[in-house]
């Protein structure tokens, strides 16, 4: 378990198991031997005492780092250290935060670091900080349980105990001390995905209930005694996290179009086994309809729900015909280099494009003389780059999606990129490319095409979608009055 | 008197004649064969001597796919900066990958043409094995087109955006992704970061 680490050393957590590394304390501040590090990533040290420097390289990449500068050098790339390298005899020390701002950005793996427990999740492996707190409540005594990032679980009740179990690989959990007199004898953890709740002879039933938002979930547990005078509602075997309530119809977000990219003769990228891109997008495109409306009770639409040729102006067209709130592409990518993987979303880089097209892009408006005189100020959008008053909407949503896929899938070096993606330009409305994943990746092509991956996928892009909501109406709030972008703009032709 | 005034009266003519002879049609023969010159026809050289040749950077992508490297290369001496588009593209096009580098444009993509206007956007027309034979995925569309819009504006500073045509036509993109309908800027995130 991960929990309480014994004093001093923090706790490296990878699918191939886990080790310890010691924590030196040097002016009440934290710090781990470099040899150490270098052992536990392969890393290679080499200590320039010409030129005082230090060089740590892990397959071609480097930092240099020097004493007495809380700064290194990152593959060319400056970053700050909370404090700088120290050496301690033959040893070198270094702050938390090396791993975190320098180690991370060279690593293939993904470097999850968590101070605060004292720990450094490796790769993908979900482990769910959970917060826990036992109150008493007259006869009753209530847990509540703060999960982070969400993940599913499940609440059952076996002799003496309350077990809640995770969907995680292990949890980041410390259990504090909570008795409850005949009804609560303790909270510990039973396995690494399990916590119990150890219960007395006054116990008699417990019920749960569920919230907190899109990255945490709050559950709370509230257990009674046989001496509780309220009316208890029927014990609630709560099976699975059950989906959020449907929240009241959203004004800022009541269409998605979703994209299913390639299609007909279109194959898209082709994984060594034979699957094709048009294929899992379209199977994806297909779970997540079903997911935002059962979910969100939103209207979906898909740009093709068949095998099918569809031109790119025209996918953009849909969104815009329908006056979609938000237009997502799905895509699979590919790679010369077998190794590459992980997701990345994109949205419009209008830097991308020439002058010409650029300026024509951002002209505000024209001043049109009226008849009777005067003048009329209206708003010309070029349409085929519509997407260009979008762009800050757009990396919003890239943020918020890329966010939910890293806590599930694994993401690429780069998660968040902009392109001059041609399925984007045209869309009059916030709009991002999903590359959910690489087929030129045997591993990652296996997985693109099962369904628990898709389904991890699709909760990633459920839950990005429902954070963008809540961005948009604050947004859209809080621009009522000035001039957000507008949703219809005048004298904008039909594509 | 009025024989005077019809003399001075041809001369007019005659002299208004001669200048607009030479404004409406002289000079804009003249200046169309300048024009003419400049442009490009594929495959000729008119440097004869010995091969005399520049540093020219060409384009690949590095081990790991995430990035393109640059790498200085000899390239054939041209002319004229248009004659030396076309060498510096035909390099990137022929010359294999360095070591531990790949090649980002599918092999037997030949060079059609290059133009560039007075705006310094220059057209690239490439045979159709760059658009059928492209291995697709958005990654792989990104490094292509970017090899050869760097190609261009890193050598050639009067070069400041690429358009890719297909063929001899414009086209929306190479494999699905990257909107090749109008002149693209260099993307500087794409360069691989690490100098050493």
């Amino acid at each position: 378990m991960a929990q309480q680490p014994a004093a001093r050393q923090l706790i490296v957590i990878a699918r191939e198991g886990r080790r310890t590394l010691n924590i030196a304390t040097r002016d009440q501040r934290e710090l781990l031997y470099l040899d150490e590090l270098a052992e536990a990533f392969q890393l290679a040290v080499r200590e320039d005492t010409l030129a005082r420097g230090l060089t740590v390289t892990y397959k071609n990449r480097t930092i240099i780092l020097t004493p007495d500068q809380a700064l290194a050098s990152v593959s060319g790339r400056l970053v700050s250290l909370s404090g700088a390298p120290i050496r301690d005899g033959r040893r070198w020390l270094m702050p938390f935060d090396f791993v975190s701002r320098a180690l991370s950005l060279i690593y293939d793996i993904k470097l999850d670091l968590r101070p605060a427990s004292r720990l450094i999740v490796v790769g993908d492996l979900r482990v769910p900080a959970i917060g826990i707190r036992g109150e008493q409540a007259g006869p009753m005594a209530r847990v509540s349980l703060e999960i982070s990032p969400r993940v599913s679980q499940s609440i059952t009740q076996v002799p003496g105990q309350i077990l809640v179990h995770f969907e995680a690989d292990l949890l980041d959990v410390a259990t504090p001390t909570f008795v409850v007199p005949g009804l609560v004898t303790g909270i510990r953890t039973t396995d690494q995905t399990t916590l119990a709740i150890d219960l007395g002879p006054r116990f008699r039933q417990y019920r749960t209930s569920m919230g907190g938002d899109a990255a945490t979930l709050k559950t709370t547990i509230e257990i009674l005694s046989d001496e509780t005078t309220e009316p208890a509602g029927p014990a609630t075997p709560a099976p699975e996290a059950a989906p959020e309530p449907l929240a009241t119809p959203s004004t800022a977000l009541r269409t998605v179009v979703i994209d299913p990219g390639h299609g007909g003769s279109e194959d898209g990228a082709r994984g060594q086994a034979g699957s094709l891109e048009k294929e899992i997008t379209l199977n994806v495109a297909r779970r997540l309809k079903a997911a935002l409306e059962s979910q969100l009770g939103v209207r979906v639409l898909l740009t093709r729900d068949a095998d099918q040729m569809m031109p790119l102006d025209q996918r953009a067209a849909i969104a815009n015909n329908n006056k979609a709130d938000v237009f997502i592409s799905l895509h699979a990518n590919s790679s010369q280099q077998r190794s590459v993987r992980g997701a990345e979303v994109f949205y419009l880089s209008v830097e991308g494009y020439g002058d010409e097209a650029r300026r024509t892009a951002e002209s505000a408006g024209h001043v049109l003389p009226t008849f009777g005189g005067g003048t009329r100020d209206i708003q010309v959008i070029l349409w085929e780059m519509a997407q260009s008053r979008y762009i800050e909407e757009s990396a919003a949503l890239a943020t918020m999606i890329e966010e939910e896929l890293r806590t599930r899938v694994d993401v690429s070096q780069r998660p968040v990129q902009q392109a001059p993606f041609r399925v984007l330009v045209g869309a009059n409305m916030p709009a991002v490319l999903v590359e959910m994943g690489f087929v030129s990746n045997p591993d990652e092509e296996q997985r693109l095409t099962s369904a628990a991956h898709q389904n991890l996928i699709v909760q990633a892009l459920v839950n990005g979608i429902v954070r963008f909501r809540t961005y948009l109406e604050a947004r859209r709030a809080s621009t009522a009055g000035s001039a957000g972008p507008p949703r219809t703009p005048t004298g904008a032709p039909r594509p | 008197m009025n024989r005077r005034s019809a003399v001075l009266t041809m001369l007019v003519i005659g002299a208004a004649f001669v200048v607009s002879w030479v404004l409406f049609v002289a000079v804009p023969r003249w200046y169309s064969a300048r024009q003419q010159t400049s442009a490009l026809v594929p495959g000729t050289t008119s440097a004869a001597g010995p091969r005399r040749t520049i540093k020219a950077t060409l384009f690949y992508a590095t081990a790991d796919s995430q990035h393109l490297a640059g790498i200085a290369r000899d390239v054939e001496l041209a002319d004229t900066p248009l004659e030396q588009a076309q060498r510096i593209l035909d390099a990137q096009l022929r010359d294999p990958a360095p070591k531990d580098l790949v090649s980002t444009i599918p092999s037997r993509t030949s060079l059609r043409s290059v133009y560039v206007t007075e705006r310094g956007e220059a057209y690239v027309d490439l045979s159709p094995e760059v658009s059928a034979a492209h291995p697709g995925g958005s990654l792989n569309e990104i490094l292509t087109v970017y090899t050869i819009v760097h190609a261009l504006t890193a050598n050639l500073p009067a070069i400041k955006a690429v358009q890719i045509l297909v063929d001899g036509r414009e086209v929306d993109t190479l494999a699905g992704h990257v909107d090749l309908r109008r002149p693209l800027l260099p993307l500087r995130e794409l360069m691989e970061k690490d100098e050493s």
